[in-house]
């Protein structure tokens, strides 16, 4: 694309530093029942090009930690701490209008729910060109052929005349590519994706993911996809963080993640996913107990009170996070598929086969 | 955006407006005569869960300022017809509290024997707008049909009508007596009594206990005192409250245009005496006017307070 | 376009309706135009004529009132009075004043202009007052200049017009002496705006406190609606966002009951125009209800119903064109 500014071809000169490094980052809330403690010491990199999958349940903090990182939380009431640097320079402690410039030209989301993320009583043109005319201090025809072309890049059909219409007028599914098109239009170098696809239909969920991907390629975009579903991110992230209350519990190259999954949550998770090769009326397999409370935390590991593989010591001490094998980070003391996994597994199931025991974790 | 509903075939000709009236109470009411004490968002519902110290307050003036106009014969204050028991335009004075006017008669006196009249007719108009607009919208809210439709096709032209204009023209024929002004009020008040009393009823006799009530073979009627009239009581309480202060404000209204109560005190008609005397003497204006605001403010607030209160017990349900 | 035609049709019904309603109670009442005229003389039950000896007095006053009633049409059937006035009112003949024999038509086109600027004046001191009060107050939402906002809108609201007038007497016209208390309608243009001030001021104040009220609730929100973060996200600024994103969506409740407000507003034209002097519709009103004159009530009272069903429907007009989705659901069906 002409209009856009010459980022997408400077990969041949990448630097060594990742497009963004976040370390330990915390975003706490203030509420009447006390600190939400919404994001707990997250820490990653992200480099240019590649696709960061963050997946967890909700209330596990992955929206909340999108939104830190962008810097779009509320004014009021909330506490925020560690490092959040971009290109190198620190962008945690700058305030709203500060973070403007950085906004829709240098990172941009797309959300959810097109029906409620697009301004139902604009022009989709507008809506996608005042953020070409505010950043890029275009003309109006200018962004006008612009926001065309867009749309034409991300699959709309007939956009000349798309740009005239409401939302309301468009299907679920290019709405969506529609939020897209506004959040590529000044070519970002990192693109947020909160649950991009949830609230379409799944005959439309892999277009959009595959549009996303597309434009990733093309614009050597980083992409950070955020998502409750482990198949989302299965063929499409270079990286999967797996957050659990507030907290990554693992992290690794996607094809490792899959094959040797370590933590217990993952490994539910993943189970939790029907597969077409069960045979019929096999029953789902649902993570027991309840989500965490993030406001008092029980001590130990967050996931212990629904772990099947939980001893004494994970109810006492906090596992950390730590990459015990090459780029595969796990915060798990009795992590799956290890010796002390499996004997933990079994000291478990031994104790609930027992006949006085109530049921299992 | 919420949606206007279709409402009785004659209410399609009128202003969307009086359709419109129903759907948007919430918003309106909320909106407009929302008291302060509330913060947007959820600490929002939080507070106004709670009727507060502010509500008291106000229920306090209310009731100090009842005590006063009933008890105000028996009290040690002057009579508010005696002429020069003060000189003209005297000001707050230790003798005469408020002052007096430019008959020397007592500003204070006057002020509480005028909140007799006010009051009374505050309340008895819509009480009996709340006896008649109340049966007929829960009639109509129950029995639906050609019912309904008759009876909100009537308070919807009553709505349309420009309420003054209405108010004037039954004073003027009828007479001005204190019970001709309370009836006139009064049938200006029914209108929208019906309309929310309908829109309860409607809400309430489609919840599941009316069902059953009705399944267990109870007849209509008692359905309609024993299980819908309480739950629909409520909310009217808070409209009762704020339709008092509009009915004393219209009656002052009245007096001021000089189609008041004869020979009568009220409020309006004080303000109205005083209106002529405001370079010299505004007090004589401004005390009446001071009370027949407080008492509307108060009446707004309690009764505004009342209804965000039970407001949220209905979602709690 | 077969929206318009629907509400017109709509609106004539109701014209019919509400003529028909006032001509009844103007007529049921008793105590018509002929106690103006006639004072002590009047007979209001004339069955008392028809009594063997009557005094002299009686007598006297039996004709006159039978000569009165003959003159003003008023001994025939209340249906034939009725449809004939239908149907010279729909040529735009409503009749003559029975105080002065001037046609009602001409009173109510000579003194209905003052009315319609008061009201105009005062719907755009309401807005303007209204519309920044309560962006900032929604962008600061629950900060003391809410609060504080919230709270003078909830006081002014309950004051009474009438006291609000005087109030405004009193302050800017006797103390301070800005503005003047009497309206003339015969001074120039500039002196008229001048004169009409007061008058506008004080009706738009508890309108503006209204609308505040209803657009600040409106903004907060929409404020949280999604489009608004994702403006955000976007980097639109702030005062972008609240011009730009937020206020139009929050205007449709404001724009719809800015027509509902039309009625009271004129309710509290016809105080204002009584305390500040002005000829406008609303004194004619007054003053032709205090006469009995039956004819100037009844055209005033059709002109006027017509009027607040019109603006509403204009209103719902500019409703539809300011919201899309209405307005495609409006080309649909």
């Amino acid at each position: 694309m002409s209009a856009e500014p010459d980022s997408g071809h400077r990969f041949a000169e990448a630097s060594d530093a990742p497009l963004l490094e976040v370390a330990d980052v915390k975003t706490h809330f203030r509420t009447e029942r006390g600190t939400v403690r919404a994001v707990d010491g997250v820490s990653f990199s992200l480099e240019r090009g590649k696709t960061l999958g963050i997946v967890g349940e909700s209330g596990s903090g992955k929206s909340v930690l999108a939104r830190s990182i962008m810097g779009l939380l509320p004014g009021h009431n909330v506490v925020r701490a560690g490092s959040i640097r971009f290109e190198g320079r620190e962008i945690g402690d700058l305030g709203p209008k500060a973070m403007q410039e950085f906004w829709g030209a240098q990172m941009a989301m797309v959300f959810q729910d097109p029906m409620t993320s697009l301004n139902p009583v604009m022009k989709i043109g507008r809506q996608i060109t005042e953020s070409l005319r505010y950043h890029l201090d275009v003309s109006k025809g200018f962004a006008s052929e612009t926001a065309e072309a867009l749309l034409a890049s991300v699959g709309i059909p007939e956009p000349k005349r798309r740009l005239k219409e409401y939302p309301h007028q468009l299907s679920g599914g290019m709405r969506q590519r529609v939020t897209i098109a506004i959040a590529l239009a000044c070519g970002p170098k990192l693109l947020f994706a909160d649950e991009p696809t949830t609230a379409l239909d799944v005959t439309v969920q892999a277009q959009i993911l595959d549009l996303l991907e597309q434009q990733q390629r093309e614009r050597f975009m980083a992409m950070i996809l955020v998502t409750h579903d482990l198949g989302v991110v299965a063929g499409r992230a270079d990286d999967i963080a797996v957050m659990y209350a507030g907290k990554i519990v693992e992290k690794a190259p996607t094809r490792v993640l899959f094959t040797e999954m370590r933590h217990p949550y993952s490994e539910a998770l993943l189970n939790s996913i029907p597969k077409l090769a069960d045979p019929s009326h096999t029953r789902l397999q649902a993570i027991g107990g309840r989500p965490p409370d993030l406001v008092r935390p029980p001590p130990g590991c967050s996931f212990a009170p629904r772990c099947p593989y939980a001893q004494e010591r994970c109810r006492v001490e906090e596992p950390p996070l730590v990459e015990h094998e090459s780029e595969h980070a796990y915060a798990c003391w009795f992590p799956v598929g290890t010796r002390e996994g499996e004997e933990a597994l079994r000291r478990n199931r031994a104790a609930s086969a027992a006949p006085a025991s109530a049921g299992g974790s | 955006m919420p949606e206007r509903p279709a409402d009785s075939a004659l209410s399609e000709g009128l202003p969307d407006a009086a359709v419109f009236h129903e759907a948007q109470a919430e918003v309106y009411a909320d909106a407009v005569v929302a008291a302060p004490g509330g913060v947007a968002g959820e600490v929002d519902d939080v507070v106004k869960r709670r009727l507060g110290p502010a509500f008291w307050v106000a229920v306090g003036w209310l009731v100090l300022v009842t005590a006063v106009a009933a008890l105000a014969p028996v009290l040690p204050i002057e009579e508010p017809e005696r002429i020069g028991v003060g000189g003209r335009y005297e000001g707050f004075t230790g003798d005469h509290w408020l002052g007096t006017d430019k008959l020397g008669r007592d500003v204070f006196a006057r002020t509480v024997f005028g909140a007799r009249v006010s009051l009374v007719v505050g309340f008895a108009a819509v009480a009996g707008g709340l006896v008649v607009g109340g049966l007929l919208g829960l009639l109509a809210g129950y029995r639906r049909g050609w019912f309904e439709r008759v009876v909100m096709g009537f308070a919807d032209v009553l709505l349309s009508f420009p309420a003054v204009i209405l108010a004037l023209a039954i004073v003027t024929f009828l007479g001005h007596d204190m019970w001709k002004i309370v009836l006139a009020l009064g049938i200006l008040s029914i209108a929208p009594i019906t309309r929310l009393a309908r829109a309860n009823t409607l809400q309430w006799s489609q919840r599941e206990f009316v069902l059953a009530a009705r399944t267990l073979g109870a007849k209509d009627r008692r359905i309609l005192f024993r299980e819908v009239l309480p739950n629909v009581l409520m909310p009217m309480a808070s409209l009762a409250l704020i339709g008092v202060a509009i009915v004393i404000v219209a009656e002052g209204t009245l007096a001021f245009l000089n189609v008041g109560i004869e020979n009568s005190i009220s409020w309006g008609k004080l303000v109205l005496e005083g209106k002529d005397s405001l370079e010299q003497a505004p007090h004589v204006a401004f005390v009446p006017s001071a009370a027949m605001f407080f008492t509307v403010l108060a009446l707004n607030f309690a009764g505004d307070r009342l209804r965000a209160h039970f407001d949220v017990k209905e979602g709690l349900l | 376009m077969r929206f318009v035609l629907r509400r017109l049709t709509n609106l004539v019904v109701v014209l019919v309706v509400v003529s028909f309603l006032t001509f009844l109670l103007m007529n049921l009442l008793p105590g018509g135009p002929e106690v103006n005229y006639l004072g002590p003389l009047y007979v209001s039950d004339l069955s008392r004529c028809e009594a063997g000896d009557i005094d002299p007095q009686l007598a006297e006053g039996c004709t006159q009132t039978i000569r009165l009633r003959e003159t003003l049409g008023l001994d025939q059937p209340f249906l034939e009075r009725y449809g004939r006035w239908l149907g010279n009112a729909a040529t735009g003949d409503l009749g003559d004043s029975y105080k002065n024999g001037v046609p009602v038509m001409d009173t109510i086109t000579e003194s209905l202009p003052t009315s319609l600027w008061l009201m105009l004046y005062a719907q755009v001191i309401a807005f303007t007052l209204a519309i920044p009060v309560a962006i900032y107050s929604a962008y600061r939402a629950g900060r003391w200049f809410d609060r504080g906002a919230t709270t003078v809108s909830f006081g002014v609201i309950a004051v009474p017009v009438f006291i609000l007038a005087i109030l405004f007497i009193f302050l800017f016209g006797v103390k301070l002496g800005w503005f003047p208390t009497i309206y003339d309608p015969t001074a120039s243009v500039g002196e008229r705006i001048k004169g009409m001030f007061l008058p506008a001021l004080t009706l738009g104040l508890g309108l503006g406190a209204v609308y505040a009220r209803l657009l600040r609730t409106d903004l907060v929100a929409t404020l949280q609606e999604d489009f608004i973060l994702m403006a955000r996200a976007k980097g639109m600024s702030t005062r972008h966002i609240l011009l730009r994103h937020a206020l139009r969506p929050s205007t449709f409740s404001l724009i719809t009951v800015a027509g509902i407000q039309v009625g009271a507003l004129i309710g509290g034209a016809l105080v204002v125009e009584r305390i500040f002097s002005m000829p406008g519709l609303g004194s004619v009103v007054t003053e032709s209800v205090f006469r009995r004159d039956y004819q100037v009530v009844q055209g005033a009272i059709l002109v006027i119903t017509s009027a607040y069903v019109m603006v509403n429907i204009v209103v719902d007009l500019i409703y539809g064109y300011l919201d899309p989705r209405v307005r495609h659901a409006r080309a649909a069906g």
